[in-house]
């Protein structure tokens, strides 16, 4: 279970996030929605670790350990995995490459061998299968090239592949075509488990129409500042976050 | 910024106590005396039993050197070399050349098992029934100790031997060859090389003849401000072609230790070399004291129709690097190749590159450069296109690539291009990136530590130039690139 409390974070000398606290119990799935600007990136950020954005009071912990002491390799061995925004291109790389070495840098901090080849391309081919990936293209450079669509694919099937207990999606639903949308929101679905819990971070209510929250909250002016059920998704749909005191930029 | 702030910090933290192949084997050596005269130049070829016109050749080389200023207009700053303050001749004290591994001294073995030659090596100098083919000319310091499956090559006529050996036994070949391709006086380290050169290899592949075997060398300077000079020859004839490895580390020293290969490829029609270095020479501690001072000239000369060439290079050892490894396109549709990665660290200097002359007609090369600098180390790509008026239809491309990491380290690209006739084409693409922490960021978020993301990164960058090593070199090659950057992060 993901424990943050009165999380204060800066970033340049400006502070974004003011006393946010959240509780995400294990095999839930929470949604937090917030207008631009609101400090929705930076919480993913701060979770995974990013230099450049400190923490100036409050805790963060994933099941009972703190996580803010931790570098982000140490987190992301802990189960901290970030679905980025914008995943980056690395040239000359090949996605296969790329996963086989943060599967075993995560299997070597677990203490395990690392995995046999045949059983790794196994794992890679059925993970490209249900993401409706050309698994041809896991032996290109890593997003070198990708579209937005799939770019976020390649983000959901490294979840796949590195099975995190704590998952964070960043923007997941943004550049993408609704049925591109329908592809990545099922491969999401298909990581729900009792065992693993889920941060959606979205601007859109639509995510939520393919990925089901057990919880929303809205976060705006760095804090949460309500939270409920779907239900409460499809009323910032209507309604917008101006009852929240925050205008939605245009 | 902090990712990289992290990486300067751990490039300060690198420390030549690090170098894993800063060792010294005892071993009984035989020394010329110190400094460098005439006498020194009677006292090496007398060693070697050379013919007369072998000294003649030397002692001429000598003087015009005497008369030669050292070159500086590389972009490399160290302090001035005293000649007269080291040795130019070691040799493993062996009164006969050893038949056998069982003969070889156990300190020789033992440096290899340090120098990590790679295991199916060891077997193939243990004589490992089913071991790959490899024939491994190693020079130990000067002298070469051990030549394997010298009977094998000899079934199809290849000659490979060390080159003091060739001058015994095929006299006529290295006297038709030798220094026709780098002239004595081409340039100052090279004059000098001529001078007092102690040993290398000899490579002569007959006619039609294609090498049933990749040829390897490994070198390494052992005693203590030895200067070491190979002189590698090797000549494919009509339709040959050969593929030569060359791997080179050097154990820790205090002074700064002086290295002035030569190295001569000659093709006939149709003739193809493929040479391949990894070169891991010691660099120097933090300060960039006790690294070696490589300065080298290669030289391919495609004489005949249709040639072929190419050089690969990984150079990540020695504290200054000065290497130029050229071709001379002088047959028809003859074709050079240059595939370089340098990666400089610490306080490590290289100033790398090629030379494509262009002669011949319809003539092409291609130039691909990878450059990494970190610490506070400086990183020239200097290169030279240049189409002659019969070379019509010569053509080129070119790409340097930078990578930097860090904000103390420096990377120069200095192209020149000349073109003497009106039907050449010449491509240049240049570009410099700097090591990105949102890519350092995306790597650790999966897992990575800093280092092996900076290895991951940086195999990623070299990628293309890696691929064009040869299988069993390129795997080496990788996890060097990964050790030359080790400590330089976290």
């Amino acid at each position: 279970m993901l424990s943050i409390q009165n999380l204060h974070v800066s970033v340049g000398g400006k502070s974004i996030l003011k006393g946010l606290s959240l509780d995400l119990p294990q095999g839930e799935v929470h949604a937090i929605m917030g207008p631009n600007g609101a400090g929705k990136s930076t919480l993913s950020y701060t979770l995974a670790g990013r230099a450049g954005y400190e923490v100036t009071e409050g805790s963060a912990t994933l099941d009972g350990q703190d996580l803010l002491s931790l570098s982000p390799d140490e987190r992301a061995a802990k189960g901290v995995f970030l679905s980025f925004q914008y995943p980056l291109e690395i040239p000359g790389v090949p996605a296969l490459t790329f996963i086989r070495t943060a599967l075993n840098a995560k299997r070597k901090a677990k203490g395990r061998d690392e995995i046999a080849a045949p059983e790794f391309l196994k794992l890679a081919r059925a993970a490209a299968t249900g993401l409706k990936m050309d698994f041809e293209m896991l032996r290109r450079g890593l997003n070198v090239g990708f579209s937005g669509g799939e770019k976020k694919r390649m983000e959901i099937l490294q979840a796949v592949m590195l099975s995190p207990s704590l998952l964070i999606l960043d923007e997941t639903d943004s550049g993408l075509d609704i049925d591109a949308l329908r592809i990545v929101s099922e491969g999401v679905n298909n990581l729900r488990s009792p065992d693993r819990s889920m941060l959606v971070i979205t601007h859109y209510q639509r995510l939520l129409d393919h990925i089901k929250p057990d919880k929303v909250h809205v976060l705006a002016a760095g804090r949460i500042v309500a939270s409920g059920g779907p239900e409460l998704a499809l009323e910032l749909e209507r309604e917008g976050y101006d009852k929240y005191g925050v205008k939605e930029a245009a | 910024m902090a990712a990289v702030k992290e990486t300067v910090r751990a490039v300060e933290a690198l420390e030549g106590e690090k170098y894993a192949h800063g060792f010294v084997t005892a071993i009984e050596q035989d020394f010329a005396p110190k400094g460098l005269s005439a006498d020194t130049v009677r006292f090496i070829s007398a060693k070697k039993n050379e013919p007369e016109w072998m000294l003649e050749w030397r002692l001429a080389a000598f003087e015009r050197w005497l008369a030669m200023d050292e070159p500086d207009w590389a972009k490399l700053n160290y302090p001035r070399i005293d000649y007269q303050d080291a040795f130019y001749y070691a040799a493993p004290k062996e009164k006969v050349g050893p038949k056998s591994l069982d003969e070889v001294d156990p300190d020789i073995l033992e440096t290899y098992k340090k120098l990590g030659i790679p295991i199916r090596e060891q077997e193939v100098l243990a004589g490992v029934v089913g071991s790959p083919k490899y024939a491994v000319d190693a020079v130990f310091d000067s002298v070469s100790v051990v030549t394997t499956f010298k009977a094998e090559l000899a079934k199809v006529g290849v000659i490979f031997c060390p080159i003091s050996e060739a001058l015994q036994e095929h006299p006529e070949l290295v006297r038709q060859y030798l220094g026709s391709v780098v002239p004595v006086s081409d340039n100052y380290f090279a004059c000098l090389n001529a001078a007092v050169f102690s040993d290398g290899s000899f490579v002569y592949i007959p006619p039609g003849v294609r090498c049933p075997m990749e040829l390897s060398t490994y070198f390494r300077i052992n005693a203590s401000s030895t200067g070491q000079f190979e002189r590698t020859l090797i000549i494919a004839d009509k339709g040959a072609y050969v593929s030569y490895l060359e791997g080179c580390t050097a154990p820790m020293r205090d002074e700064n230790q002086l290295h002035a290969a030569v190295v001569e490829l000659v093709l006939m029609d149709d003739a193809e070399i493929k040479y391949s270095t990894v070169q891991n020479w010691y660099p120097g501690d933090k300060d960039g004291k006790g690294g070696i001072y490589n300065f080298v000239t290669k030289r391919a000369d495609c004489r005949g129709d249709r040639s072929k060439v190419s050089w690969t290079q990984v150079e990540t050892g020695s504290a200054i690097t000065w290497k130029y490894p050229s071709c001379v396109l002088r047959g028809a549709e003859s074709s050079g190749e240059f595939y370089s990665i340098a990666i400089t660290n610490g306080r490590q200097q290289a100033d790398t590159g090629t030379k494509m002359i262009h002669l011949g007609r319809d003539t092409k090369s291609r130039i691909i450069s990878k450059g990494i600098s970190a610490g506070k180390s400086s990183n020239t790509y200097r290169g030279l296109v240049s189409s002659h008026p019969k070379a019509i239809g010569a053509r080129n491309f070119t790409q340097c690539d930078s990578l930097l990491i860090g904000k103390d380290c420096g990377a120069h690209t200095v192209p020149y291009i000349e073109a003497r006739n009106g039907h050449s084409t010449f491509e240049h693409e240049a570009t410099t990136t700097r090591l990105s922490d949102d890519q350092l960021f995306y790597c650790q978020q999966r897992g990575l530590g800093s280092e092996e993301a900076v290895a991951l990164l940086v195999n990623g960058f070299v990628r293309e130039v890696m691929q064009k090593l040869p299988m069993e070199f390129a795997v080496e090659a990788q996890k060097l690139v990964a050790v030359s950057l080790e400590g330089s992060v976290g």
